[in-house]
């Protein structure tokens, strides 16, 4: 690859543009959006970790202490939607504008102001949900998962929850619609579909998928808006429907998209451990299609979720032996991560701890759900901590992880600093160590039957989930030293290379450190 | 435990010792498994998950070895250039086609469990299970004991649930009527409910079905040996779904019969004369107690709900204004809300009693007492 000689001139062009508040609102160019959707996310996961505190203060020892029980429920769902369509989306969405048109070797995403309109909507959508707490009745106290007739009970915060996941909806879909235009229509000369950096190749895949269920879910809720307001009865027996038609709507879209928030962290995880251990990735042509397969496969597993809610033993027969083959090609994922390292020349920066963190603690995730989908002693754990365990497993241990990694890896790039690598280590292993300290025990407690989302827990689940809620705010305050990595390295620190990881590959790496604000105006040539 | 006994043990068990530290109110054995299984099945899931776990600790161990030894021996400070191999298709193979062979070893098992599960046929007792927001009905349908219904609901004591007195060991593990089964019986469960949806889960009896309103879904155990088991609502189903636990108690088939018995007897002694004219007094005293077990949970004590999300009864238009209105509400529910149709979940006599008990209570004082006979020319 070729280094091409714009840089420098271009550094301190972007006085052409509005300043101040306005820049940001009207702002077209993929780093600033990049760099608003990070701040929203992580101001997101803040907020979503705050109601994860509140749970976990409630449940730190039997009785009520600090919630009423419909605030429970509210905090649980709220904790649930911001984390997921708050935080963990918009952070993948952040570092695909930030890298995406870098890695391919683009100057800019394709649509701007349509890049500029997916950021902005997120806002009132966030608002929409984070101000239902303060309406009449409060938020939606149903779970993330909004099944009806409960949801039909609510008061207007259910409403606002539907409106904040229209809003929500439009804004990933324009996002990925973007993602999509800008990968196919954007790569440089010689930039083939199999030389794409992993980031890429995964997020490419996930837009599809994006695009694919976020309407699901959009008419999903709709259909509750009218079942709520205007007389219809999708989902009430008396009127001739089913609250099970919610059930296989919504899991028809739930399922793909916990693969929508994880696969961008798989391709962030591929590049980062081929550049820690000085080799090229092991196997990229059939990491692709190992993504490609998970995707597909993703959409013939949601009776999963649903193997208590009565369904045809064929029926449960067929969605485990499917739920049992997303196994095969998350496998080999694991198995080209460690194929990538063996031999490798391996050194253990901040995104690298990460990195191996997110494939120890996301392949346990992946037992666990192997052993959920066992339909015969899922019955045994559906809707308890069992599943609470797992699916942090994944998520927090997988996609957070992943970010992560993804934030130490890039912010040298970003910032032109280098952060501190000491108290990157020291984040890792703090968070390392009272993420499982919160979740670990959790599975304990989803074995001797303790439920899920309950604001109170018989006595003899009241150890354990005193040690996850110790480990909780351990975790919770833990991320106060992420803050404080990221915003000193912002301000300053040692002079960052323009490829400050020596094992590193691809162009982003070719443009200065920080990356000036246009970035391949004349595409550089990939032989 | 004393704290010295606990302290003293402190040196013998780390572990155990950080965990006694660490717990205030129980001592309880330290769950690290499904709870003991009190049916074949559950026996069955239980060994299931045993091994499921051991083939996946073996397949962790093996692939983590593999790449904590790359972590230690490939490390960049011990020198060495790194290999430049990236793909090998034999490889890729061989890893897509072993998990796969490992899959269907553990699928197999795992299918006949499943099929026995979901054979329900040939049931020796079937019983209706109603979830409500937020307690049980239970309605003996077929076989010995047929006929005989009744409500489980909590009866842990508020004043545990407000911590404002010690919690008793079966804390939100224990109701008013449990669910009396024999032992050695095949009983074929119908889940439905009333209002949302609800899941019925016994993790010893390996049972776990959800409760789906407007419809019928069924499961079934038979129960190996005799004890009380305890299991709670599996599904989010509004503010009290962390306080209806389920207690089913498995006895011997004697004593199942006399149970049985007794419970007839008590429902041909107990069958009211609708015709009886109470006494205000009489009324309010049953009507609090129906209040108690059935409106406290959203109306609350005071009678002043819970503001915005339940309507206060003290002072309200319903419960001072026009009998009818008020009777119709507490029978027909008011769909599209939380307030539950009472009209199949208690006698003309409970709801007389609890209509009085609200129209005579805090500062309501209207001084109407309603008889049974006024509830029953009200259904339909």
């Amino acid at each position: 690859m070729e280094t091409t000689a714009m840089g420098h001139a271009e550094v301190h062009d972007h006085g052409h543009g509005p300043t101040g508040l306005k820049r940001w609102l009207t702002t077209t160019n993929h780093k600033d959006i990049g760099s608003m959707y990070l701040w929203f996310s992580f101001a997101m996961f803040i907020v979503g970790g705050i109601m994860a505190l509140l749970i976990r203060a409630e449940l730190f020892e039997p009785g009520l202490q600090f919630l009423d029980p419909e605030r429970y429920n509210q905090i649980v769902t709220l904790h649930g939607l911001i984390m997921v369509f708050g935080a963990i989306m918009p952070a993948f969405v952040g570092f695909a504008n930030w890298m995406i048109p870098m890695q391919i070797g683009a100057s800019d995403m394709a649509f701007g102001r349509l890049n500029n309109w997916s950021f902005w909507l997120l806002i009132p959508a966030s608002l929409l949900l984070v101000t239902s707490l303060f309406v009449p009745g409060g938020a939606a106290g149903v779970g993330w998962t909004l099944y009806p007739p409960l949801s039909i009970q609510m008061g207007m915060g259910m409403d606002l929850a539907i409106f904040s996941v229209h809003i929500l909806g439009i804004s990933s879909i324009l996002g990925s619609i973007n993602i999509i235009t800008t990968i196919l229509n954007l790569r440089a000369p010689g930039m083939t579909m199999m030389k794409m950096p992993m980031f890429a190749w995964t997020w490419l895949i996930t837009a599809f998928l994006i695009i694919a269920v976020m309407p699901v879910f959009a008419g999903a809720v709709t259909m509750l808006l009218t079942d709520r307001h205007f007389g219809t009865s999708f989902f009430s027996a008396a009127g001739g429907g089913d609250p099970v038609l919610f059930q296989h709507v919504f899991w028809f879209f739930g399922h793909p998209e916990v693969y929508i928030v994880i696969l961008p962290g798989f391709g962030i995880i591929s590049q980062v451990i081929s550049a820690f251990s000085r080799k090229p990735l092991f196997g990229y042509a059939s990491m692709v299609y190992a993504t490609a397969s998970i995707a597909v496969l993703s959409f013939f597993v949601w009776g999963h979720h649903m193997f208590t809610s009565g369904m045809p033993v064929t029926g449960q027969l067929f969605y485990m032996y499917a739920t049992m083959l997303i196994a095969i090609p998350t496998g080999v994922k694991v198995f080209n991560w460690i194929a990538t390292m063996w031999r490798g020349t391996l050194t253990f920066e901040t995104p690298m701890l990460f990195a191996l963190g997110f494939i120890f603690l996301f392949t346990m995730g992946g037992f666990s759900g192997l052993v959920l989908a066992m339909t015969a002693v899922d019955v045994q754990m559906h809707n308890t901590y069992y599943v609470v365990a797992h699916f942090h497993y994944t998520m927090v241990a997988g996609a957070l992880f992943s970010a992560f990694a993804a934030v130490y890896y890039w912010l040298p790039k970003w910032t032109g600093h280098m952060y501190n690598e000491k108290l990157g280590k020291v984040h890792f292993w703090l968070t390392m160590a009272f993420f499982n300290m919160t979740f670990f025990v959790q599975h304990f407690l989803g074995l001797a039957g303790m439920p899920r989302r309950i604001p109170d827990y018989a006595l003899q689940f009241a150890d354990f989930n005193r040690i996850s809620s110790i480990g909780a705010f351990g975790l919770g305050i833990s991320q106060l030293l992420f803050l404080y990595i990221v915003v000193s390295c912002i301000k300053g620190g040692p002079k960052a290379a323009a490829k400050p990881w020596d094992g590193a590959e691809g162009l982003e790496w070719d443009v200065p450190s920080p990356a000036p604000y246009h970035t391949w105006e004349i595409q550089p040539q990939v032989k | 435990m004393t704290k010295q006994a606990r302290w003293a043990g402190m040196p013998r068990l780390a572990v155990a010792g950080l965990l006694a530290l660490l717990s205030g109110a129980t001592q309880a054995a330290y769950k690290l498994n499904f709870q003991q299984p009190a049916t074949e099945l559950a026996q069955e899931v239980y060994d299931l998950h045993v091994w499921m776990m051991w083939v996946c600790v073996s397949i962790f161990v093996v692939v983590f070895g593999v790449m904590f030894y790359s972590v230690i021996k490939h490390r960049k400070s011990l020198g060495g250039a790194p290999a430049t191999f990236h793909e090998n298709t034999r490889v890729e193979i061989l890893w897509t086609a072993i998990p796969f062979v490992i899959l269907m070893v553990l699928a197999w098992p795992v299918t006949k469990t499943l099929l026995s599960m979901r054979d329900s046929s040939n049931a020796d007792i079937t019983i209706k299970v109603t979830g409500y927001q937020w307690k049980w009905g239970y309605d003996y349908l077929k076989g010995e004991g047929a006929g005989i219904k009744f409500m489980s609901v909590l009866s842990t004591p508020q004043d545990q649930l407000d911590n404002k007195a010690p919690k008793n060991d079966n804390y939100l593990l224990e109701v008013d009527n449990h669910l009396i089964v024999p032992v050695g019986k095949k009983v074929r469960i119908l889940t439905t409910s009333n209002d949302v949806i609800h899941g019925w889960y016994v993790p010893s009896l390996a049972v776990q079905q959800d409760a789906i309103p407007g419809f019928i879904r069924d499961t079934w155990f038979r129960a190996d040996r005799e004890g009380s088991f305890t299991g709670q609502c599996a599904q989010l189903c509004g503010k009290g779904h962390g306080y209806m636990p389920i207690v089913v108690d498995v006895v011997s088939a004697e004593k199942y019969a006399a149970w049985v018995a007794g419970q007839k007897q008590q429902m041909a002694a107990g069958a009211e004369d609708p015709n009886k004219v109470w006494p205000l007094a009489d009324l309010m005293k049953h009507g609090e107690a129906v209040y108690a077990k059935n409106c406290v949970a959203c109306h609350q004590a005071s009678g002043k709900g819970i503001p915005s999300v339940f309507p206060a009864l003290d002072g309200s238009k319903i419960a001072t204004g026009a009998k009818l209105e008020h009777i119709k509400t507490v029978l027909n529910g008011r769909p599209g809300t939380a307030m539950a149709a009472f009209g199949q979940q208690l006698s003309d006599t409970d709801i007389a009693a609890v209509i009085t008990f609200e129209r005579n209570s805090w500062s309501n004082k209207t001084g109407d007492a309603i008889q049974p006979s006024e509830i029953k020319t009200e259904r339909h």
